[in-house]
């Protein structure tokens, strides 16, 4: 499973996080055998069924080998068997955390294949939805990370940020977490009255809120003292897993799918990439963070460009993608998301293809555990950032 | 950008971050004692209004995990008016959603033609088991008189065409009563300025009537919540507006009590209460492919149209109802009542098409055009549209038929 | 032979200051009042301090903590106790059965006994010790001995882990605390904690007429002792035995029920035996400032030889000090992550012990030549 000649590559003879090896007991008058330890399927440090089987000296990880699909519940499969309108209720689960943007993703692939043109104020609620979307689901991982690290406050902080965003959410889509809001073509209906005034309100009072994430977390040095230099993950490396989303632009590699192939209006606002240096454990976090930022940043832009209009066009009785294939990816709030939709021309698709970001983001796993103490395992956990949802599907 | 800061002050700005928020009012929403401000969108459960269903299985067929059970059978149903003919219409036996199966995606509810299935933000059903979770008619129907409006729709938006005809036409039914009631009024101060006139009726300005101001106007009400005012406010001025408008109904009376004068009654414009739609109308856009949304505003327009007319003919029947020759019927009707004893006149007429024949849609469909659509993939809707259409064409063609042989 | 030389010579002999419970009755009553006195304190005292801690971490979390039970839901921890002893007791198939169910109480007894030494106003301490701190300090490490046979017997890896952790830690963090402490010690020229809080109210900045406490010429070493005090219970942000998401809950992940509530309360009662020593070692007992006596007492700094009022005046005195002390463990856990074995390790041999060691020399060093 791991790739230790990749590694051998890029660190010639060394295991990361070498610098803080303790002395461990080998092979001489007293040898030890190694300890099997698995973490998980239930385990609070993998938030969901994921499964780590760690061969441990001491508490030195010498091999991990991640075990997935407790949570596959056959999504592709499902997709078959279902047409559009349900598909999209459908794939706001595998990755629970960004429903929007996977629903998102669908439509976009649907009009691709139908050559639709969606209206323009449909495209921009898009955009602001999506963001907020992204910055539920970063709210969540900054939380759920600073717990894992032991420190139990940001994630009540987040809570509260999420709370209040997803009752704006709420109030537009009439659900918290899958908001099956979009449809082929546009949106289920417009925005209601005081939303906007709200998400201007929201954006501004997250803003004002952001730095505390930043003391709290990122400027504490005992957090400093368990991210930064574990589990480095160099660019080639990342490239090489798939590795995409936070995880990727930590390792600095310039790669956001709404600059580099911008889908609905991302061509007509500013969108800044934080970018990391090392890839390790604190620069994911700080990307996580800033690209809290940067979202509320674009939303501002949002809020100034929204025009007016319809927000759907007029479908037939029963959408059907016409024959023909087509992929579509998006920057989902983990990375890259992408649906490949194949049509024989029925109400179906004929086979819906889906590259979630925590499937390949989890590859690298196995590559970075490798030589790592217990902890810093967690650390790695946490800021590799995966939804076993979204690995199983 | 790591550790810039000097080693320690990481360390205190934790500690001043979280001492900061013991002095903040904690942001806890004591639940079960306060209750959640759920915006009306907000996909809680699904109601169901029993009234609008027609047992047309859309929602049932198209729930992604077919969670919604319907039983139902057919019942005949005795004629509206003598003469008429008995209709078949399916009744509704069992609507039940299994919320344990829901995923809560809202199809169901998108797809129901007639509005019979609604969201309300209604949450807690929780039960201890899980077969609880089987909920009946009765029990949605129960919810579905807590389905709040529907939110206004952003400045930004394109205005739904009949709630933008709704709100014009209460704010021109308002402005109406306005003017009524200011002219009532003034003609209460005209008597009031007449004292010879009624010197026994009581001085009765507006001023003095006291009216209890416990209800409210609804029309108001509802104008002002489709305006997107608040609850509170919109019911403070529908209070208001309550009370304005006794004052005016009672300051009328007296009135007319003291003035004793038999006010000749005037021809009122017909009003009728646009409630209903006209089903005819109704199929035939539907059939024509319009949306249903629009057929329906277009079947309520006819519907009042019609019902006007009717009003009208009845009362003018009613005035001079010696004048009018009774012989006087549908013309259609008198030619086939005329048609046999002349039979040139038969021979002269043989020209007589499909479009001459009445025959009223009832609601039935043609089966065989049904299944026949349906097994060619067309939508329920569409095909039960046109299997009316079909229906109506058959019963002509028999009537032209059962013409021809006499 | 002079009677003053041979005082200067031979060791003081140590007269134990005597206790309020001390009655003039039989000696077998005297010990059950001390035995009442000692329970009530270490079931009251802690669940105070937890009660404390629910409400601070809320309020310091911006929610708002336990409401529902009880007024204010003060009744909290009590409500938990009787959900815990109505909870099914678990354990394990493969476990050391009698190790396993003797590991809670071995680490609950030892939390008990050191209330023994601990003086809480005048008067109110059970017994005061020549080797009082000497005591205080041994019997509260043999609590972790319940955990690493817990973390054994439970025959779960996360519990092993856990276990070797907390032994780890204890050893690492006994060395500074200790030192810390003998530093105290040496300048109060007493082991006894009655003896100290005496010397503290006693002990005027040279030169001057000024009360101060030790936490003043020793605040390098009050910051060691508190933080090793930390790591010594287990608190964040030095948890790792039980480090929730990574060990699961340590040593505690196999116990249910009472025996889960038996370690929680011996966290709590440490938490409290721990502040008292530091209230006592550092911060002068149940003095409210320096050089403030208590009313309608006598004795040195006006603090001992008390009537009822002085004596209930001291006691909550020192509770209110135990409680910001656990205050700031409380807000130290909520502020922080937890530090890694190893960082902890470090911490502790290459910083706190060197450090405690300079404070000793210093404070022995000054004690000769200024004090």
């Amino acid at each position: 499973m791991s790739d230790l000649s990749t590694r051998e590559k890029i660190h010639p003879g060394t295991a990361p996080g070498e610098d803080i090896a303790l002395e461990i007991v080998g092979d001489g008058d007293f040898a030890t055998t190694d300890m099997t330890l698995s973490i998980g399927p239930a385990h609070p440090a993998t938030h969901g069924v994921f499964r780590i089987v760690l061969e441990l000296n001491g508490e030195r990880i010498t091999a991990a080998r991640p075990v997935i699909g407790y949570m596959h519940r056959g999504f592709e499969k499902l997709a078959e068997y279902r047409d559009f309108r349900q598909i999209k209720a459908l794939v706001n689960r595998h990755d629970w955390l960004s429903g929007f943007s996977n629903e998102l993703g669908v439509a976009l692939v649907v009009e691709k294949m139908l050559e639709m043109e969606v209206p323009d104020r449909a495209q921009w609620i898009r955009m602001l939805i999506a963001e907020w979307n992204r910055v539920l689901n970063h709210l969540m991982f900054v939380g759920s990370f600073a717990l894992e690290l032991g420190a139990i406050t940001p994630m009540f902080y987040a809570f509260r940020e999420r709370d209040e965003i997803q009752y704006l959410l709420e109030a537009a889509t009439g659900g918290r977490l899958h908001f099956t809001y979009n449809q082929v073509g546009g949106l289920k209906l417009d925005l209601p009255k005081g939303f906007l005034a709200e998400s201007v309100r929201l954006s501004k009072l997250t803003q004002e809120r952001l730095p505390d994430y930043f003391d709290l977390v990122l400027g504490n040095e005992i957090f400093q003292a368990r991210t930064v230099g574990v589990g480095p993950l160099p660019p080639e490396v990342a490239l090489s897993f798939g590795v995409t989303g936070p995880t990727l632009q930590a390792a600095g590699v310039p790669e956001d799918s709404r600059v580099t192939e911008p889908y609905l209006k991302y061509d007509e606002v500013d969108v800044p990439v934080h970018l990391g240096e090392n890839g390790d454990s604190f620069d994911r976090f700080a990307c996580l963070l800033y690209r809290i930022q940067y979202s509320l940043h674009i939303i501002d832009q949002i809020h100034d460009h929204l025009p007016a209009g319809p927000v759907n066009t007029k479908l037939p009785k029963m959408v059907k993608a016409p024959e023909g294939a087509a992929y579509q990816r998006i920057e989902n709030p983990l990375g890259q998301l992408g649906y490949w939709l194949e049509s024989d021309g029925g109400r179906t698709p004929w086979r819906l293809k889906m590259r979630t970001p925590s499937f390949s983001n989890v590859q690298s796993i196995p590559y970075l555990l490798e030589g790592m103490l217990v902890p810093d395992a967690i650390s790695v956990l946490g800021s590799v950032f995966f939804v076993v949802g979204d690995i199983d599907r | 950008m790591a550790a810039t800061s000097p080693p320690g002050v990481g360390l205190l700005k934790g500690l001043g971050v979280t001492i900061k928020h013991l002095f903040k009012r904690p942001s806890t929403q004591m639940y079960p004692n306060e209750r959640p401000d759920l915006p009306p969108r907000t996909r809680g459960v699904i109601a169901l209004l029993e009234e609008n269903c027609t047992v047309c299985m859309l929602c049932a067929r198209e729930c992604p995990d077919w969670c919604i059970y319907i039983d139902s059978h057919k019942e005949t149903v005795p004629p509206a008016k003598e003469g008429g003919r008995a209709r078949t219409r399916n009744m509704l036996d069992r609507f039940a959603i299994d919320f344990s199966l829901c995923m809560y995606c809202g199809i169901c509810v998108e797809v129901c033609p007639f509005d019979a299935l609604w969201w309300s933000p209604e949450f807690e059903y929780a039960e201890y088991d899980m077969d609880k979770l089987l909920h009946e008619k009765e029990k949605l129907r129960e919810w579905a008189d807590t389905v709040p409006p529907p939110p206004p729709l952003d400045e930004g938006a394109l205005p739904v065409p009949e709630v933008a005809a709704a709100i014009d036409k209460v704010v021109k039914e308002r402005e109406l009563e306005e003017a009524k009631a200011e002219q009532a009024a003034r003609d209460a101060e005209l008597a009031q300025a007449a004292p010879a006139a009624a010197p026994a009726a009581a001085a009765a300005k507006a001023e003095e009537i006291h009216v209890e101001a416990g209800q409210i106007d609804q029309e108001t009400f509802d104008a002002l919540i489709a305006q997107g005012k608040s609850e509170r406010m919109a019911r403070a001025k529908a209070k208001a507006a309550y009370v304005k408008k006794e004052k005016a109904r009672i300051l009328a009376e007296q009135e007319a009590a003291a003035a004793a004068a038999p006010a000749a009654p005037k021809a009122e414009e017909i009003h009728v209460e646009a409630g209903q739609i006209d089903q005819e109308t109704f199929d035939a856009l539907i059939a024509e492919g319009k949306s249903e949304r629009m057929a329906r505003a277009k079947a309520k327009a006819a519907w009042v149209k019609k019902e006007k007319a009717r009003i009208r003919a009845e009362q003018e029947a009613a005035a001079p109802a010696a004048e009018v020759a009774p012989a006087e019927v549908a013309p259609a009707e008198a030619a086939a009542v005329e048609a046999p004893p002349a039979a040139p006149a038969a021979e002269a007429a043989p020209a007589r098409k499909l479009s001459d024949v009445h025959v009223e849609g009832s609601g039935e469909i043609d089966q065989e055009t049904f299944d026949a659509l349906i097994a060619e993939g067309k939508s329920e809707r569409i095909a039960r549209a046109k299997a009316k259409a079909a229906w109506i064409k058959k019963r002509k063609q028999e009537q032209l038929d059962a013409e021809g042989d006499a | 032979m002079n009677v003053e030389l041979t005082a200067s010579l031979s060791p003081a002999v140590f007269v134990p200051a005597p206790s309020a419970f001390d009655l003039d009755v039989a000696f077998g009553i005297t010990v059950a009042i001390k035995v009442a006195f000692i329970l009530a304190l270490f079931l009251v005292v802690p669940l105070v301090v937890g009660y404390m801690e629910h409400k601070a971490m809320g309020r310091l979390q911006h929610r708002r903590g336990p409401v529902a039970a009880g007024p204010f839901g003060t009744l909290q921890l009590v409500a938990d106790g009787i959900k815990f002893i109505q909870k099914e007791d678990v354990i394990p198939a493969a476990a050391d059965r009698k190790v396993f169910a003797l590991a809670p109480g071995l680490a609950l007894v030892p939390a008990i006994l050191v209330f023994l030494v601990l003086p809480f106003g005048p008067g109110v301490w059970a017994v005061d010790l020549e080797l009082g701190l000497f005591y205080a300090l041994a019997i509260s490490s043999v609590s972790v001995l319940g955990v690493m046979m817990g973390g054994w017997a439970s025959a779960n890896k996360f519990s092993l882990i856990g276990g070797l952790r907390a032994g780890a830690q204890l050893i690492a963090y006994e060395l500074p605390l200790i030192l810390a402490a003998i530093a105290v010690a040496v300048q109060a020229g007493t082991l006894s904690l009655v003896g100290i809080v005496e010397a503290q109210a006693t002990f005027t900045l040279p030169g001057t007429d000024l009360n101060l406490w030790f936490v003043f010429p020793q605040i390098l070493g009050f910051v060691i002792f508190f933080l090793a005090s930390l790591a010594e219970l287990s608190r964040p942000p030095f948890d790792m035995p039980i480090a929730d998401s990574e060990l699961v809950f340590g040593y505690m992940t196999e116990y249910t029920g009472i025996k889960f509530a038996m370690y929680l309360l011996t966290e709590y009662a440490g938490m409290v035996s721990m502040s008292a020593l530091m209230v006592v070692l550092y911060l002068g007992g149940w003095q409210l400032l320096p050089g403030v006596g208590l009313p309608g007492c006598e004795g040195a700094g006006g603090m001992f030889d008390c009537g009822w009022l002085g004596a209930i005046g001291g006691v909550v005195i020192t509770l209110a000090k135990i409680l910001i002390l656990t205050f700031i463990m409380v807000w130290a856990r909520v502020a922080y992550p937890r530090l890694r074995e190893d960082q902890l390790q470090r911490l502790s041999w290459l910083v706190l012990v060197p450090l405690s060691l300079i404070n000793l020399a210093v404070i022995a060093i000054a004690k000769v030549v200024v004090f």
